[in-house]
């Protein structure tokens, strides 16, 4: 019952929208609301993602569709078990227009359902959960980051195409790391490859002694994982002190290796993951948002900033189609569809059942970077498997 | 422990009354607050039986409130007057295996072994695919008997959820005035007396447990009703904790404090993040100050 | 079979770590009459104290020692100003205080600290691998905890089993009213069980740091294990914890590896075995 979330209510009507003229069109300003992680493990996810989210604002003068903008901020905790409360503090206390969250794949189910039953525009800037996209799809559901899946299959592919036959998928016990392994198996499975074996470990379990005695003897050429955050780096750690690294190369889905490069130290070195971003792709879109975000906030930009930063871009693009009108859900998804999101890690859009069709990039550790080495997967798209949509 | 007296139950009715309006005078968004605290006053009323009434300190207790939540997933979109007895005889017959399994010890054995084995069920959920994974799941919500619209879910799920607190409460208050709940206050007082004195006290305790247990299931069956959610995280032993800490807060000699500690709980919960971030600390220093200040919890005041 | 018998390893290991915190829990239960749900926090502050020392000297062995120290003073002060007033106090008050203590530790955790995951570098002379068996091996760190939680296991055997205070200890665990009787002062036994108690959970924080990182709530899932441990050992015996941790940390390990969906329920699932056939520990006396 206890540590609910602070809420912070920040009015975003930044630079120009300081000196609000009478407003034209529709009197109030839009309300977003932002439920993200301000706290907990995934807290400097949610910071980066909010931050990028009002760099986007700030760049439209602080207005989408003509309307300016107030944002809510809303910490969930990434505590899935008060996910639907807090999801009714925007949507049936706050009274937003829009609602963008969030990190955690067990607390967006309860955005999801808030969007579908309230029928409120939402954009999903990190949960990958392939739910969300397939049958639990909606007209007013968007993503800006991936799904589960896409990673994987890009890792999968490569491994494939480089002749591996056989490969295993260690991950934690929960739908983030599950659905990886079906993209990677699919990804496997596109180059003739086979996935043999799928490890799990309790979550948020960090002794993975167990799991590594088995993967000694299981007779596979690489093996793929799905980790993230200090998991990630421990995983890794403790594959290279098994003795595993030389003999059965370890690759992944590209948090593998996100942001927790330095602690990994040499461990690390020579991994191969697959993302559909790396800091430091080539080109003007992405030199120009690190920078700016840079400047905006002091930190590097990563992964998670880009996805906060498209996901005011999608939002910009719909309300820009509808005039500022948040419920009118049929026009705003046309209009987002339609348009093409510069995002820093190569234009977008998105699929008919609204997650990115995006290419997913190669990437090795090296000296403590991700060193982008090609596309894995070109203008990939989640197979979107049971999605029915009106629209 | 004792009920309220005659005008604490007058003024019991008149609190339930004024929350039985709360559809004349307020929005949605209030009225599932107001259902949040009925819950948890419900699934703390039940574990009154067991802490006010026969001694014993349960850390299994939200392990019961979790599987009658989870038993509406289990079952489908049923009628309710199929999932509410079923919720309720689940985590009964739960209760009844790990009952009879902790109450073989006693004092600080009792506590750890019922905290070992809530947390079993909660691995039950957490661990294995049988609830859905560890993120928790939507539900279907139970049929009621009737069909209730989107607009009118708010109030209709409040005047239920008010209706089933009542009835607890009543069916304990008059429990505890049977010889039962007299045999139970014996315990609590002096186990070796009761037990010299012909009692089998070992069944008279577990018959607590199995109640206790049953009743929460139906508090996690109501939870699950208005939620439309369930996740693992309802068994963790930190929600027994924390029904616990309401009681403590309520009064613990006193069968509605629970009701007073679950409403008191409820609206700090809600009000204290805007003042500040920092919950556990808010609940960390409530928890210092009613063990050590308020010895006889919101109950004791009002005396 | 070579995977085997690097599982077995590993729950060898796994569960000397587990003796560590339970051998503390059982000595404060069994003398004191105290129950401390705040014990696996303690662990969680021995880690971050690692995490902290040798991010700040640079060195890691000197964690270890910082432990210990830290450890001894903070139990003391936590039986001083708290404990032993708990000691009288009902079930339901120990409880709720000693869940206070998680909330307090775990904010001011997040207060002077942060909320994030950060890894502790293994120390430079420890930092290379042994082959086992099978294409799996070892870090040397690992077989150095192994060594260090036995030495420590032998330690305390042997201070419990063949020293005056020892005795007094163990008088204290099986008949808390002897103690007055034998002219112990009872007051410092107290202190000084509960300081070796927390110093102990600390330690063992501090030797897991490298192990598995640290990070909030990492106390959590040993706070439980830790019970069980106490459970089957039978409240207040050295040589029964250490036994009954093996058999956890054992059975926790093989279920990780073979049934990882059931490793949770099947630790608890042999503490009901073992309450059904001995309800005082597998491990009790008499």
């Amino acid at each position: 019952m206890s540590h609910v979330s602070r809420r912070k209510i920040l009015v975003g009507a930044l630079a120009a929208g300081a000196l609000a003229r009478p407003a034209i069109a529709q009197g109030a300003p839009l309300k977003i609301g932002l439920m993200l992680p301000f706290s907990g493990t995934f807290a400097g996810l949610g910071e980066n993602i909010a931050a990028a989210f009002e760099l986007c604002l700030a760049e439209n003068g602080g207005k989408f569709g003509g309307r300016a903008v107030t944002i809510v901020r809303l910490d969930d905790e990434s505590d899935p078990s008060k996910a639907p409360a807090n999801a009714n503090r925007l949507v049936g206390r706050d009274n937003v227009d829009a609602l963008v969250g969030t990190v955690h794949s067990g607390v967006v189910m309860a955005l999801v359902q808030a969007a579908r039953e309230k029928e409120i525009p939402l954009v999903i800037p990190n949960a990958g959960n392939v739910a969300a996209t397939r049958d639990l799809c909606s007209p007013s559901v968007f993503r800006s980051s991936f799904s589960n899946w896409q990673p994987a299959y890009g890792m999968g592919k490569v491994l494939a195409a480089k002749g591996v036959k056989k490969a295993a998928w260690v991950t934690w016990d929960y739908a983030a790391g599950k659905e990886s392994a079906e993209g990677f198996r699919d990804g496997l499975k596109s180059g003739g490859a086979e996935l043999t074996h799928v490890l799990t470990v309790p979550f948020p379990e960090t002794n993975f002694q167990p799991i590594l005695a088995q993967i000694a003897g299981l007779g596979v050429e690489a093996v793929g994982s799905f980790f993230a955050g200090g998991g990630a780096i421990q995983f890794v750690k403790d594959y290279a002190a098994a003795g595993l690294r030389d003999k059965i190369p370890l690759c992944g889905s590209g948090f593998l290796t996100e942001g927790v490069l330095k602690p990994q130290g040499a461990a690390a070195e020579g991994i191969q993951t697959a993302l559909h971003y790396g800091d430091g792709l080539d080109n003007a879109k992405n030199k120009w948002f690190r920078e700016a975000f840079t400047k905006a906030t002091t930190r590097q930009a990563d992964v998670y900033a880009v996805q906060g930063y498209d996901a005011g871009q999608i939002l910009a693009a719909g309300l820009a189609a509808t005039k500022g009108d948040a419920s009118a859900i049929k026009a705003l998804a046309a209009g987002i569809l339609a348009t093409k999101i510069d995002s820093p890690r190569g234009a977008f859009t998105l699929s008919a059942s609204h997650n990115p069709i995006q290419t997913i990039w190669l990437r090795e550790a090296r000296n403590g970077e991700n060193k982008v080495i090609g596309p894995a997967a070109e203008a990939l798209a989640d197979p979107g498997t049971g999605c029915k949509m009106a629209v | 422990m004792i009920g309220a007296s005659r005008r604490g139950n007058l003024l019991l009715a008149l609190a339930g009354l004024a929350v039985a309006s709360m559809p004349l005078w307020t929005g949605a968004y209030h009225m599932q607050l107001a259902s949040t605290a009925l819950i948890a006053a419900m699934f703390a009323l039940s574990l009154q039986l067991l802490v006010g009434g026969a001694g014993l300190v349960s850390l299994a207790h939200a392990g019961f409130f979790g599987l009658g939540a989870y038993t509406v997933y289990l079952l489908g979109p049923v009628s309710v007057l199929l999932s509410l007895p079923v919720a309720a005889l689940t985590a009964a017959v739960a209760a009844l295996g790990i009952g009879a399994l902790s109450l073989r010890t006693t004092g600080f054995f009792f506590l750890m072994t019922t905290l070992a084995f809530g947390q079993m069920l909660f691995f039950l959920f957490h661990d294995t695919p049988l609830g859905g994974g560890l993120d928790g799941v939507f539900i279907q919500r139970p049929d009621l008997i009737w069909v209730v619209s989107k607009a009118q879910r708010p109030a209709v799920f409040l005047l239920l959820n008010l209706a089933v607190l009542a009835a607890m409460y009543a069916g304990l208050w008059l429990l505890m005035r049977t010889l039962f709940g007299h045999a139970l206050l014996g315990i609590k007082a002096n186990e070796h007396r009761m037990r010299a004195m012909g009692h089998d006290v070992q069944r008279l305790k577990l018959a607590a447990f199995v109640l206790a247990g049953a009743l929460a299931g139906v508090a996690g069956h109501m939870a699950a009703l208005t939620d439309a959610f369930v996740s693992p995280d309802l068994l963790g032993w930190h929600r027994s904790a924390e029904a616990l800490l309401m009681i403590l807060l309520g009064g613990i000699g006193a069968l509605h404090g629970p009701i007073l500690g679950a409403v008191a709980l409820t609206l700090l919960e809600e009000f204290s993040p805007l003042i500040t971030e920092r919950q556990r600390l808010v609940e960390g220093l409530v928890i210092l100050a009613a063990v050590l200040l308020l010895r006889r919890g919101l109950a004791g005041i009002a005396r | 079979m070579t995977t085997f018998l690097a599982q077995l390893l590993n729950g060898l290991q796994y569960g000397l770590l587990l003796f560590l915190i339970g051998s503390g829990l059982t000595l404060i239960f069994g003398v004191m009459g105290v129950i401390n749900l705040a014990h696996g926090s303690l662990f969680m502050i021995g880690a971050y104290l690692a995490y902290v020392v040798a991010g700040y000297t640079g060195t890691f062995w000197l964690a270890l020692p910082a432990a210990i120290a830290g450890g001894l003073l903070f139990g003391t002060f936590l039986e001083a100003a708290l404990f032993r007033r708990f000691r009288d106090r009902e079930h339901l008050d120990q409880v709720l205080l000693t869940f206070a203590l998680i909330l307090i530790f775990e904010e001011a955790r997040s207060i002077l600290i942060d909320n994030q995951f950060h890894s502790v570098a293994v120390p430079a002379l420890l930092d290379f691998s042994v082959p086992i068996v099978g294409g799996f091996a070892y870090s040397a760190y690992r077989l150095a905890v192994l060594a260090v939680c036995l030495a420590v296991a032998a330690l305390m055997l042997l201070f419990v089993e063949r020293t005056n205070i020892g005795a007094s200890i163990r008088a204290a665990a099986e008949n808390p009213e002897m103690v007055g009787l034998l002219g112990v002062d009872a007051r410092r036994i107290h202190m000084l069980v509960f300081a070796a108690g927390t110093a102990l959970a600390m330690l063992a924080g501090a030797l897991a740091a490298p192990l598995q990182s640290v990070y909030p709530g990492m106390g959590d899932g040993f706070l439980i294990l830790s019970f069980i441990v106490v459970v089957i050992g039978g409240l207040g015996s050295i040589g029964g914890a250490f036994w009954a941790a093996l058999l956890v940390g054992m059975v926790d390990t093989l279920g990780k590896a073979y049934v990882p969906q059931l490793a949770g329920i099947a630790v608890c699932g042999m503490m009901a075995l073992v309450l059904l056939v001995r309800p005082a520990g597998l491990f009790a006396r008499g």
